[in-house]
């Protein structure tokens, strides 16, 4: 008989997304969402004290000429089951991280508690991709790419027009396309090719280069502006390295002020808990949502394979896993 | 096999008295080494054996290990009340196998065989009728292992255990200290346990904190009685009153623990260094008595770090230690990331940093939210003499709700959406 804190975890058990803010490590905020799952599970109410029968002699005559027969009947808690003597019913969880996001960046990471961590793994080796928010600056190059580095270089940035930065932009998603069908491992002029390249297939297995799928500029003020990402395999220091590239082929420099990840797969930025809601009820919440999501996805699947307009290498590509519920 | 290194108590039966105590142990492992008894074997206490190994090397066994040698001498005392007669006898041969374990205290033995004689039969076969009288008193031996991992095999044997656990003490968390859980089992409740807990009571500390002083600081029940009188003087000599005293030590557990002279010299460091008044150092290390407890070493680098990296002025720091002396124990990575954010991007000066000084107990992920979500709606103004100013302790201290409504006048699904975009 399950106790009511072995059917919270039950209830646990499965795929969430949380919002990792930056300057923290990842590992301090998987930390975090394990001890506040713990506190809620252990908070449930222990099971009272079993008790004991003893008999006991009735005290009082102490000497031996007394000899009394008469025992006296104690109904006493046994006290080795107290929960101070054997401690709180759940001591550790396993609580795991997905995709990783280094220290100075935010946005989506995906964990996973209990048996989810194998549905985890299946998801961390397939093939899905990733969306990022990078804001940018021109005017300087650091030696890290990001606005906090030591600044290598300036220059000036007032040739530079929108035109000029969506033509360096669509060279280099060129190059990533080139990049992905080199990667995919198929001879380019046969038929499985085709066939995989219509339904959105085409691409590294296991690790390769980071690739970026998609690219594009969705602001532009300078000196700042904003580029979306979508990308496999990728780094987030290699993103910065891409807009520190992107300055350099503007005949300018560029570093990147932030990285937001918005989108692990199927999990965007909307499903995702912010810091004030890792607790056990809403963590209980999201992993529901994500069953249930699931659960919609599988049974419309095949239908819209095909139909989607995405930008170039398709996303999504996640195969629908086995979760035993 | 058994001859060299099983007990009997053969040479002990003639000895037991009306008052003798069964403490028995079933337990076979494999030995290796000789049972051993000491001189005073004849000389049974309540006709119990002590018996000590010889001291293994303690690394194989980690800390966990209980002694059960000592347990047993205070279970004879404990057990008092049960009779045993000469009918123990009748019970079946008790073998007693030594534990190999490591005996802390190095009691020099004299170690002597004592041969088992296999042949020799019971004097009373087990089949004989008994009367109702002498069937009530045989006790069985207690399941209790000589050596254990935990606390919860000897809970229900031991008087000082089982008060323990009902005044509200964790004994699952001191069982992972080292030793601590052996020295729980060596305590006696009558002489040691409780004069310790009256003398806390008689001080002032309320019944519902004992459970957490003793979970925190189990060694205060090893102090002896004539030091604690002496700090708890001392304190009250250096005009604590008597309450402050029962607050500080139900605070602050192993405030009691540290000599006078320690707790004097930390009283003379802060104030020294801070150049405070006695007023305001007892009203300091009244709120915060682990000031007392700690090394100094972290409080002098906080100090330097206000004052060198911060830039803070000495009557500054004064004001923002008495305000909040947790900065003097604060962590010095979290207090510069704080003063830069104020400083360096919120533009805060000096002296309305020290104005609310309580933003140095905050969470820095906390401060950055709102002020980036104020500076979002364009509200983030710090300037007393400007309109609509926003002040660091209404910004720092407001639950999220009011802060929303109050000071952000949005709603707080807004304030978590757009903590996702930062």
């Amino acid at each position: 008989m399950a106790t009511l804190a072995v059917s919270m975890f039950r209830r646990l058990e499965g795929l969430f997304c949380v919002v990792k803010p930056s300057g923290v490590h990842w590992k301090l905020v998987r930390d975090n969402v394990e001890k506040n799952l713990l506190k809620g599970l252990n908070a449930a109410p222990p099971q009272s004290c079993p008790q004991q029968i003893r008999f006991l002699r009735d005290p009082g005559a102490d000497t031996e000429t007394t000899k009394s027969l008469t025992l006296s009947v104690a109904s006493v808690p046994v006290l080795s089951k107290h929960p101070l003597v054997t401690g709180p019913e759940f001591q550790r969880i396993q609580v795991g991280v997905g995709h990783r996001l280094d220290v100075s960046s935010s946005g989506v990471l995906v964990l996973a508690v209990g048996r989810g961590n194998r549905v985890l793994n299946d998801l961390y080796e397939t093939r899905v991709t990733r969306d990022y928010t990078l804001e940018c600056e021109f005017g300087s190059a650091t030696d890290d790419f990001s606005d906090t580095g030591r600044v290598v270089e300036r220059s000036t940035y007032d040739h530079i027009t929108l035109d000029k930065l969506n033509k360096v932009l669509a060279m280099l998603q060129g190059a990533h396309q080139k990049a992905l069908l080199t990667y995919s491992n198929v001879d380019l002029r046969s038929q499985e090719a085709y066939e995989l390249a219509v339904q959105g297939l085409l691409g590294p297995e296991g690790k390769s280069v980071p690739i970026l799928t998609g690219l594009r500029c969705v602001h532009f003020q300078p000196p700042n502006f904003t580029l979306e990402v979508q990308c496999l395999n990728e780094t987030q220091k290699y993103l910065r390295k891409v807009v520190h590239e992107t300055g350099l082929e503007l005949r300018s420099t560029a570093v990147c002020k932030g990285v937001r990840r918005t989108r692990d797969g199927l999990f965007t930025l909307q499903q995702a808990l912010t810091r004030h809601h890792w607790t056990a009820p809403h963590v209980t919440r999201a992993v529901q949502q994500y069953y249930s999501s699931k659960k919609n996805k599988k049974t419309r699947a095949v239908a819209d394979r095909g139909d989607r307009i995405t930008t170039t290498g398709g996303e999504c590509d996640e195969q629908p896993s086995n979760l035993n519920q | 096999m058994s001859s060299s290194h099983a007990l009997l108590c053969l040479s002990c039966r003639s000895q037991l008295s009306s008052k003798t105590v069964a403490a028995t142990l079933l337990y076979s492992t494999q030995v290796r080494h000789y049972a051993t008894i000491t001189n005073a074997a004849p000389k049974i206490q309540n006709g119990l054996l002590f018996f000590r190994g010889t001291h293994r090397t303690m690394q194989k066994w980690k800390q966990h290990m209980f002694c059960f040698s000592d347990f047993a001498k205070h279970l004879a005392t404990e057990t008092k009340e049960v009779k045993l007669t000469e009918e123990l006898s009748r019970t079946d041969v008790v073998v007693y196998e030594s534990p190999i374990l490591p005996i802390i205290d190095t009691v020099s033995v004299n170690e002597r065989q004592v041969p088992l004689d296999l042949d020799a039969t019971d004097e009373l076969p087990a089949l004989e009728e008994i009367s109702d009288e002498e069937a009530i008193s045989i006790t069985l031996p207690a399941a209790m292992p000589p050596a254990s991992t935990s606390l919860r095999d000897y809970i229900d044997k031991s008087e000082t255990l089982s008060n323990l656990v009902q005044l509200g003490v964790n004994l699952w968390k001191l069982e992972q200290r080292p030793n601590v859980g052996s020295m729980l089992l060596r305590l006696d409740y009558k002489t040691d346990v409780a004069p310790r807990l009256l003398f806390l009571k008689d001080i002032g500390v309320e019944d519902s904190r004992l459970g957490f002083i003793i979970t925190h600081n189990p060694y205060i029940l090893t102090e002896s009685l004539e030091s604690l009188h002496a700090r708890v003087n001392y304190l009250k000599s250096k005009n604590f009153n008597s309450e402050t005293v029962a607050s500080m030590v139900s605070r602050a557990p192993y405030l009691l623990n540290f000599s006078v002279k320690r707790l004097d010299n930390r009283l003379g460091f802060y104030q020294q260094q801070l150049q405070l008044s006695a007023s305001n150092t007892r009203n300091i290390v009244a709120r915060l008595p682990r000031l007392l407890c700690g090394s100094l070493e972290p409080v002098k680098e906080n100090l330097k770090v206000c004052k060198i990296e911060l830039g803070f002025k000495e009557n500054e720091i004064q004001h923002i230690v008495i305000a909040v002396p947790k900065v003097l124990t604060a962590n010095k990575r979290k207090l510069t990331q704080i003063f830069d954010l104020l400083h360096n991007t919120m533009k805060v000066p000096h002296h309305l940093i020290t104005k609310f000084p309580q933003v140095f107990n905050t969470k820095f992920l906390r401060i950055r939210e709102r002020h980036l979500f104020l500076e979002y709606l364009g509200k983030a103004q710090y300037d007393p003499a400007l309109p609509s100013y926003i002040s660091l302790d209404r910004l720092v201290s407001l639950p999220d709700e009011t802060f929303c409504t109050d000071l952000a006048s949005a709603s707080l699904e807004d304030f978590y959406l757009f903590q996702k975009t930062i």
